[in-house]
């Protein structure tokens, strides 16, 4: 992997991005470990943690049992007293099994103290439906992480981001959830050998365009470039923002571009209501209302559980055409 | 990917070390190997027999154990293939190795008691009851399963046979299982609920919850660990400090019985006991069935495999429970070679059957995507 010949640009896959994060936080942090379900000698049910524990050993690579509450507890308490924890929690929906551990003491702890303690944990989850994994194993629950004052929330929606914010998380002194996509594993790109950072808190315009501004999140980021490309056929020149950040939020970004567009579409995986969208939607209305030709519309997953059968989890999942159609609908075409 | 692999190999020593002693100990107590580790100091105890106990049961009931866990296997072994063929979304975790757990346990039941299951719940399903018409029609997402093809292999259900669900969190049944033990109580009725949860999952801390509470409230519940040495790939040594999950018992304030989970007979009395007190008003019982999944974690393969040998996997094959629960039926004159090849042809049959039945199935419609995340009056 490190002998690739030099003047080829190196792609790699969104699984070996994380990697790759990983090792080069483990590498440049002696305080740096990482601890989860299966991390250490199964290198992850993913496949993400693969080799590192040949290269950093078992005290810095620990396989834990499956004890949520006490693996988020690990990361509170030594991230408080000096350690720079990586937790990884295999599947976002386990976060019921430690969410005390990640809203009432990691997220508050700092804060309680009067500032006194500093808690540079980052927790590595994945989220997302499509594989028929069914309601306990696909949702996409940043919202519910976004909501907690001292949390830090950023949702990586390719390779290259994937490294660089969970680099970035790792550097930070807050608390920060890197919420992975388990449907682009596969999904390859150019990804630099060297170390960088992705910043946390700064959206990035993925496609410039005049007629309406979409800002996605995670994986649905790839969903409203293809619903772009499609819209350019009918003569439509949408712009698409990679909010790359829930918390903080990037509302900067989104209001320059809809100060362009005058017209706004929030897409994430999640259940619409109470997602992320409608915060979205309140700050675009709060800063930017003069501006708008049209109200601001989501496409987002129905108020309902991920199903499991595949014809309905198809229907579940927002896609290109819902939001290419949610685009005309906004544009009254 | 494959320098992980390596060192999984490496750490192997202390998997095979775990598990080799189970077996010791399983294959040296031959019948009903069983013991009572750890009595609670005021819980009634159990009048524990070594080997079977004398008035065996009846040729009725060794014949429906041993159905139970044929039905288990070839439910199983099918199930896996269709998953293999891409014939079945998401992943399976399949329980062949294990139905003598399940089926020693079911034995005692009636559809007025309840269970809890796990990641790992057709095995249970199929030993409440569970029909293979609509438990395929579950896995293939067809309308007609269990669950409308809303819940798939994770969720499969069945109110009506007391199949409280399989589970997609380790260690989200036991809590439940309490629940509905308490539901029993309340209610003053004579039912039971059973907990089944893995050696993995008795490190989650709402199955000490639940442990706790069953046993300060004398609940009508079974906690049955189904120690199969593994939790995902990583061996018990490698996620908790002893080597019995039953040892706990005695934290908690209830009797702890272990039993080898590879003889049905076994299962089936240390369950009697344990369920027979629960009955009674005499509490919660902590049973550790010592067992083995020959399969991966999910799916089919069990041979090569980074975090076990084959050797051990051979090693647990050869105790296998249907194997030598159909010798010794024939051995009491039970039920003939014959009989038993009949048996399973038929049992063949019926899964091709249903394998149709399921295909043939139509999806949920759109609609049915919003149905039933509320009870709504009337509807
Ligand atoms: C709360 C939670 N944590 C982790 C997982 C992932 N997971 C699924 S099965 C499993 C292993 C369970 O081991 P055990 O309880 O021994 O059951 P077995 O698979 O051996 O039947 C794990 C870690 C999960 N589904 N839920
Ligand atoms: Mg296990």
């Amino acid at each position: 992997m490190s002998e690739a010949k030099k003047p080829e640009p190196r792609v790699l896959p969104y699984v070996l991005a994380i990697n790759e994060g990983i090792r080069t936080v483990l590498r440049e942090q002696d305080d740096s470990f990482i601890a989860g379900e299966d991390v250490a000698a199964a290198g992850s049910v993913y496949g993400y943690c693969g080799g590192l524990l040949d290269e950093f050993g078992s005290r810095r690579v620990i396989d834990t049992p499956i004890s949520e509450k006490g693996i988020m507890g690990l990361g509170v308490g030594a991230s408080a007293t000096g350690c720079r924890p990586i937790i990884d929690l295999m599947f976002m929906d386990f976060l019921g099994e430690c969410m005390d551990e990640v809203a009432n003491q990691m997220a508050k702890m700092r804060f309680m103290f009067g500032g006194k303690a500093t808690l540079p944990v980052t927790v590595l989850t994945m989220g997302g439906a499509g594989g028929g994994m069914a309601a306990q194993h696909s949702q996409s629950l940043e919202a519910w992480l976004a909501h907690l004052p001292g949390m830090k929330v950023v949702m990586p929606s390719d390779a290259y981001d994937a490294k660089g914010m969970i680099i970035s998380a790792c550097r930070d002194d807050n608390p920060v959830f890197v919420v992975l996509n388990k449907q682009s594993l596969a999904m390859s790109m150019e990804v630099p050998e060297e170390s960088y950072e992705v910043p946390i808190g700064e959206a990035i315009v993925r496609k410039q365009g005049t007629d309406l501004t979409i800002v996605a999140f995670g994986r649905m980021v790839h969903e409203a470039l293809d619903a772009a490309e499609q819209l350019k056929e009918v003569g439509l020149n949408v712009e698409v923002i990679d909010a790359r950040s829930v918390q903080p939020f990037d509302t900067a970004t989104v209001v320059t571009s809809i100060k362009k567009t005058h017209r706004a579409l929030i897409v994430h995986e999640a259940v619409k209501f109470g997602g992320i969208g409608g915060e979205i939607t309140a700050q675009i209305q709060e800063e930017a209302f003069d501006y708008l030709d049209a109200p601001i519309m989501r496409v987002a997953a129905p108020f309902s559980p991920v199903p499991f059968s595949p014809a309905l989890e198809k229907l579940y999942i927002p896609n290109a055409a819902g939001i290419v159609a949610k685009v005309k609908e906004t544009l009254e075409l | 990917m494959a320098q992980a692999k390596k060192k999984a190999a490496a750490k192997k020593p202390a998997a095979s070390k775990t598990v080799t002693k189970a077996t010791k100990k399983s294959v040296a107590k031959k019948p009903a190997a069983k013991k009572v580790v750890a009595k609670a100091r005021k819980a009634p105890r159990t009048a524990v027999k070594k080997g079977a106990s004398n008035k065996g049961p009846s040729n009725a009931t060794l014949k429906s154990l041993h159905l139970k866990m044929l039905r288990i296997r070839r439910f199983e072994e099918r199930a896996g293939k269709l998953m293999e063929d891409g014939k079945v979304p998401g992943a399976l975790h399949l329980y062949v190795g294990q139905e003598a757990v399940a089926s020693g346990v079911m034995q005692h039941l009636s559809n007025e008691d309840w269970i809890t299951s796990t990641h790992r719940g057709h095995g249970h399903l199929v030993a409440k009851g569970g029909e293979f018409k609509p438990m395929f029609a579950e896995l293939f997402g067809r309308s007609t399963g269990y669950c409308n093809g809303k819940g798939g292999s994770m969720h499969i259900s069945n109110m009506d046979l007391g199949m409280l669900g399989a589970n997609g969190i380790v260690g989200g049944g036991p809590p439940i299982a309490m629940g509905a033990a308490f539901s029993n109580q309340f209610k003053g009725n004579k039912n039971v609920s059973i907990a089944f949860f893995g050696d993995g999952a008795s490190n989650e801390g709402s199955v000490h919850e639940a442990a706790n509470m069953a046993a300060l409230y004398k609940l009508p519940c079974v906690f049955v660990c189904e120690n199969n040495g593994y939790g995902e790939y990583t061996p018990q040594s490698g996620h908790q400090a002893i080597v019995d999950v039953a040892d706990r018992a005695s934290g908690y304030g209830m009797p702890g019985v272990i039993c080898d989970g590879m003889d049905v007979m076994a299962v089936y009395e240390a369950a009697g006991e344990a369920i027979e007190r629960a009955r009674s008003g005499g509490g919660p019982t902590l049973l550790e069935c010592k067992t083995y999944r020959y399969y991966d974690h999910v799916g089919i393969r069990g041979m090569g495999l980074t975090y076990r040998t084959d050797e051990e996997v051979e090693a647990w094959k050869k105790k296998d429970a249907i194997n030598s629960f159909e010798k010794r039926l024939i051995q009491l004159g039970v039920m003939s070679r014959k009989q038993l090849d009949d048996l399973d042809a038929k049992i063949g049959e019926e899964l091709e059957e249903a394998i149709v039945y399921a295909s043939d199935s139509p999806y949920p419609t759109p609609g049915q995507l919003l149905e039933d995340v509320y009870y709504v009056k009337g509807a």
